[in-house]
């Protein structure tokens, strides 16, 4: 039998899409472009959610702006769209009001590290309990091609049109100093490791990040010449080397060159609801 | 003073309202911007980034929108002239900054290219509804000036006019165009360097150790140095007195005395008059007129063609300057008409102010729109049918029924489909 | 609805304004505080945090203002009472979540102490220029309830009165108090805690599968649920439907938003508060709200002892404002006086509404510490005078001398 006939023959018809759970089906088809790696990444969650059996009911996702700031409206569960870069402040509030919640916060580069910068530091300085997926695409996609806090040196972009002068910031190192207790990147080629890292982080207590290099096939490909979606990934395939435990310092990321991918951090750290826990016994301890 | 020919890119362009705003930017003489991207304003700081090394200005894209305009007022006292660009989300993000603007006089621009709201709304439509923000945004007692322009060639030449006002009385100056006026695409003629009048920096030439950063001249407003000409300068956003010190411990226990804030709205409103610009047209014989700004004026011109073709007497006052409002204009038309029909893209904002300055002498009728779109001009010739028939006077604003609404909420409207 | 007992301090109490307001939101049932340290609102937080461990109440202090907002808004979303406090550069720092506020049609409550501004001004200082800020200080169109205490135990009451409103109407509220109230102390009278009347959250109570976050009820408020509840719901700052998912129609601009303001406007004479003395056979009525409430009363009291006819109308909601009344008391007086801690702010609106029928008088007040009684009875004394109807408002400038 022809190989292509023999894969026919083993698949089964299903009633429903195996993520019927995990995503709003009645908001596909989604908004991102073709060669776009958020789609991967929202896949590569919804997996991972699925395998790091936490009850979904009591789990909840709070995006900002921007392409990834979408994400929030294709998951299936008790979802926040948001304002820019105030996403990880929104879902402080939800976790401290209702620690029983597990918070979920997926966003974009600028809007996690430009914009929502102080509160990214800061939520990891408390440790506050919860779980960062940032997408890292280099630009700023949804207003169409802005230079991000991301974007490599002399890389182009619309508001940078003579390359980027500025230093991008190294994502894992950012967290790793404020105090996130798991720090991994990988990219969006790396499906399965990061479906994986996923699960882990979700069942991880304290502050989690998890930078996912997504490539942006209409901007940022396209005004640096770098080609499709499908070019961007063969470049993540042929350039990125695991290192797991790699010191964070050594991450920074240029104009392509290699990205070193891997699980860099996973520590203990009480978490912010301990300490207030702790705090608020002592408290009641000493008016007794 | 003209323009330099280095900063004039003169020609005839087919080019939208936010590329025409990055060019009069420049024209007028801007040497930095400090942005954030946000839909629908980002094509601005784009051309700006673009034709900014040709004069030597920089553009710099910022951390967010408040680290944007705190950039500007600095490079402001630096001693060059600036801007900042954004839209609805942004502008809000701003506000604590307008009101340090207004406080250590930094003359600087902010290029508003609004768009539906209120929160993220609806980011690539158009809206009219941060117009009372421009005015009530920042906390404290402050005045601005806001500009509304209806075409591309009217983002070149105002935005050129917001950087001349802002010379001229120290304060925040708004362009509030929209984002029907910021995506349009037009003709735009700009002229030659030397038909384009600049206004200068009122620099200070006396003595230096004679220098008060903030003893206003006659016209209220004070001359300005530049940080680094060696007048160690104390700039703060505590009330403070000339020399910029705060004022905090000079205040006698008991002893009543006046702030000097006063005059941070004394300066514009004692000036009103020769900031306020207006076009009107066909007030002679009017019964109704029809007061608007920005886009809406564009459509107000077909709704009135229309009430005309029915033999109506209307009036069309536009608001080019929206801030100061023209108060007495309108309570000197308010005497002589029997309504005002206001049309914006909001659920009632401007419209108030028509309402307040005419001191209950006409009825005044609001049509409505709530963004994402413009108005159907017979909704707005509608309204003025209306107006001329009513013969009760009104104690409130009449708010028209649309035809959007009826649709929406009669007329079996369903989402979702 | 009942009311946690450890949070009400039932009795008299001596309370500056700021604990006093604490004290009204804790009875309201508030759970949750994030706020950032500000002049003069600091001690709100101290008084949270003195009590949060036997109420049980939870409190962050944020990195910045715009994230004490939008961590109160998402702890509002998980069910409990929310509120935030804070003074004029803060205030203008939560511009934007107060959008995102309405948006989302969450019910929270934002404690406004205001100081003298603009920018920095006097941290230590009364003013009242942030009135118009609190009506239109976020971008796109909004309307919000906006309370104005004139006593400590008004902060305690006006407190409980906005967690009422904003679990009705699903709206930000926002209690605008300044510096002189905050830290006058005074007697504070706490009832009983079921002398308190709470309005509870409107929660949906259907089945699962049919829940839409803004699906209106009749009164075009839409019902709550909590995170965590299983209704795995959507909400977002865009424009969006019943579902809560983002439409970007004209159409469904209008089907969102238009309703978003009518649950306020039509219920303005439900919301609108105010307290009327003397107005009946008036002359002239001196319009108040907050700290220079003080002063008023006091101008109205010598005013009347010289045998002019003054009646006096408190604002206890100044927003949304009460037009009607104004209109009705414009036709039957000569003028309106209106004192306040600022450049002209509220006085516009009495213009607005008085339709030419009376003159309005503002006594405007650029000094440190609240109105001068002797400036009020001054006005009160020019508007007797005044006997052309004048077209716009007739400021009344203190005497002090110019610095």
């Amino acid at each position: 039998m022809e190989p292509l006939k023999m894969i026919e023959k083993d698949i089964q018809p299903m009633d429903v899409h195996p993520m019927n759970d995990i995503l709003r089906m009645d908001r596909l088809p989604h908004i991102w472009c073709p060669g776009c790696g958020i789609g991967t990444a929202v896949t590569a969650f919804a997996a991972g959610l699925d395998k790091a059996n936490i009850d979904l009911k009591k789990t909840c996702i709070v995006s900002g702006i921007g392409c990834t700031g979408r994400v929030a409206g294709y998951i299936k569960l008790d979802s926040f769209h948001t304002t820019h870069g105030r996403g990880i402040a929104f879902a402080t509030g939800i976790k401290v009001a209702n620690p029983d919640l597990k918070v979920i916060v997926f966003s974009g580069d600028g809007d996690l590290i430009s914009i929502g910068g102080n509160h990214f530091i800061h939520a990891a300085r408390r440790n506050v309990n919860m779980l960062v997926i940032c997408i890292n695409n280099f630009i700023y996609a949804m207003t169409g091609g802005q230079v991000a806090p991301t974007t490599p040196l002399a890389a182009y972009a619309t508001t940078s049109p003579f390359g980027c002068v500025e230093p991008p910031f190294n994502i894992p190192y950012l967290a790793d100093s404020s105090g996130a207790v798991y720090v991994a990147r990988w990219t969006a080629l790396h499906v399965r490791r990061l479906t994986n890292s996923i699960a882990e982080a979700l069942n991880k207590p304290g502050f989690s990040v998890i930078e996912v290099i997504s490539p942006c096939a209409m901007y940022y490909s396209r005004i640096n010449r770098l080609g499709d979606g499908l070019d961007m990934m063969k470049f993540y395939h042929d350039n990125s080397e695991i290192r797991h435990g790699e010191d964070t310092k050594n991450l920074d990321i240029g104009f392509q060159t290699k990205i070193i991918v891997g699980k860099f951090v996973d520590r203990e750290r009480p978490t912010y609801m301990d300490s207030y826990n702790k705090w608020l016994s002592g408290t009641k301890k000493a008016e007794k | 003073m003209k323009a330099n020919p280095r900063d004039v890119n003169t020609g005839t362009y087919y080019m939208d309202g936010d590329v025409a705003a990055g060019y009069g930017a420049l024209a007028a003489g801007c040497r930095f911007i400090g942005g954030y991207p946000i839909t629908p304003s980002t094509e601005a700081a784009e051309t700006f980034a673009r034709i900014a090394p040709q004069a030597g200005a920089v553009f710099i894209q910022m951390e967010d929108e408040l680290g944007s305009i705190a950039s500007v007022m600095g490079a402001s006292w630096s001693g060059v002239k600036t801007m900042t660009i954004t839209s609805g989300p942004g502008y809000s993000l701003m506000m604590e900054a307008i009101g340090l603007g207004a406080m250590i006089e930094a003359p600087f621009v902010i290029l508003n290219i609004q768009r539906g709201g209120p929160s993220t709304g609806v980011p690539t439509k158009t809206g009219q509804a941060d117009m009372m923000q421009a005015r009530w945004g920042s906390h404290g007692d402050y005045e601005v000036i806001a500009i509304a322009p209806d075409s591309p060639q009217e983002l070149f030449d105002y935005t050129i006019k917001a950087f001349n006002l802002s010379e001229k009385y120290r304060c925040p100056v708004m362009i509030m165009a929209d984002e029907c006026v910021g995506h349009m695409s037009e003709k735009v003629v700009v002229p030659p360097a030397e038909e384009i009048e600049i206004e200068p920096r009122r620099f200070y030439n006396g003595p230096k150790e004679k220098y008060l950063p903030f003893k206003p001249d006659k016209d209220l407003v004070p001359k300005m140095v530049k940080a680094g000409d060696g007048y160690n300068l104390y700039i703060t956003g505590l009330v403070h007195d000339e020399k910029g010190y705060p004022i905090k411990n000079q205040l006698e226990k008991g002893k009543r005395q006046k702030l000097p804030t006063r005059r941070l709205v004394d300066k514009i409103r004692l000036n009103a008059d020769k900031i306020i610009e207006l076009t009107e047209e066909g007030m002679d014989d009017a019964e109704v007129v029809v007061v608007s700004y920005g886009i809406s004026y564009r459509v107000a011109i077909r709704g009135i063609e229309i009430a005309r073709g029915k033999g109506i007497k209307v009036g069309n006052l536009r608001l080019i300057t929206v801030w100061p409002f023209p108060d007495k204009k309108i309570s000197e038309l308010a005497s002589k008409v029997k309504a005002f029909v206001v049309p914006e893209i909001n659920y009632g904002q401007i419209v108030f102010e028509v309402e307040r300055c005419s001191h209950g002498q006409a009825n005044v009728v609001l049509v409505p729109h709530g963004g994402a779109g413009v108005h159907n001009p017979e909704d707005i010739a509608e309204a003025i049918e209306y107006a001329v028939n009513e013969k009760k006077k009104i104690r409130k604003v009449v708010e028209w029924k649309t035809r959007l609404e009826k649709f929406v909420f009669e007329g079996g409207y369903k989402l979702n489909k | 609805m009942k009311t946690n007992l450890k949070a009400v301090l039932t009795g008299t109490h001596t309370l500056s304004g700021n604990e006093a307001c604490i004290e009204g939101a804790f009875a309201a049932g508030c759970l949750f505080l994030a706020a950032y340290p500000i002049m003069p609102a600091i001690e709100t937080i101290e008084r949270y945090l003195k009590r949060s461990a036997e109420v049980g109440a939870t409190f962050i202090q944020m990195e910045d203002e715009i994230s004490a907002l939008a961590a109160v808004i998402g702890a509002s979303w998980t069910g409990k009472k929310s509120m935030t406090a804070t003074s004029g550069p803060g205030f203008s720092n939560m511009m934007e979540h107060l959008g995102l506020g309405v948006m989302l049609e969450t019910p929270c409550v934002i404690i406004d102490v205001q100081r003298t501004g603009p920018s920095l001004g006097i941290p230590n200082r009364a003013g009242q220029a942030d009135m118009m800020q609190a009506r239109w200080g976020s971008h796109g169109d909004y309307e919000v309830i906006t309370l104005a205490p004139g006593s400590p135990q008004e902060m305690f009451d006006f407190t409980i009165k906005a967690f009422n409103f904003s679990e009705k109407y699903r709206t930000p509220v926002i209690v605008i108090s300044d510096e002189y109230i905050a830290h006058k102390k005074e007697k504070v009278v706490i009832p009983p805690a079921d002398g308190i009347k709470i309005t509870p959250r409107r929660y949906f109570k259907g089945q699962k599968d049919k829940y839409l976050p803004f699906k209106r009820d009749k009164d075009f408020v839409p019902r709550m649920v909590d995170i965590g509840d299983g209704f795995k719901f959507h909400v977002t700052g865009l424009t969006h439907d019943d579902k809560g998912y983002p439409i970007m129609l004209e159409e469904c601009q209008e089907y969102n938003v238009h309703p978003i303001l009518w649950k306020i406007r039509n219920h303005v004479d439900e919301i609108v508060e105010f307290q009327e003395t003397g107005t009946v056979d008036a002359e002239i009525v001196i319009v108040y709200y907050g700290a220079t409430s003080e002063a008023a009363i006091k101008a109205m009291k010598q005013a009347k002892d010289m045998g002019i006819k003054v009646g006096g109308l408190k604002l206890d909601v100044v927003w949304p404002f009460p037009d009607k009344k104004i209109a009705e008391l414009a036709e039957k007086v000569k003028a309106f006086v209106v004192p306040e801690i600022n450049y002209g702010q509220i006085v516009s609106e009495v213009e607005r509404c008085s339709y030419g029928n009376a003159n309005v008088i503002f006594v405007s007040h650029g000094e440190k510490g609240i109105n001068n009684t002797d400036d009020i009875v001054s006005a009160i004394k020019l508007a007797l005078k005044e006997k052309e109807r004048k077209k716009g408002i007739i400021e009344y400038r203190s005497q002090a001398g110019s610095s």
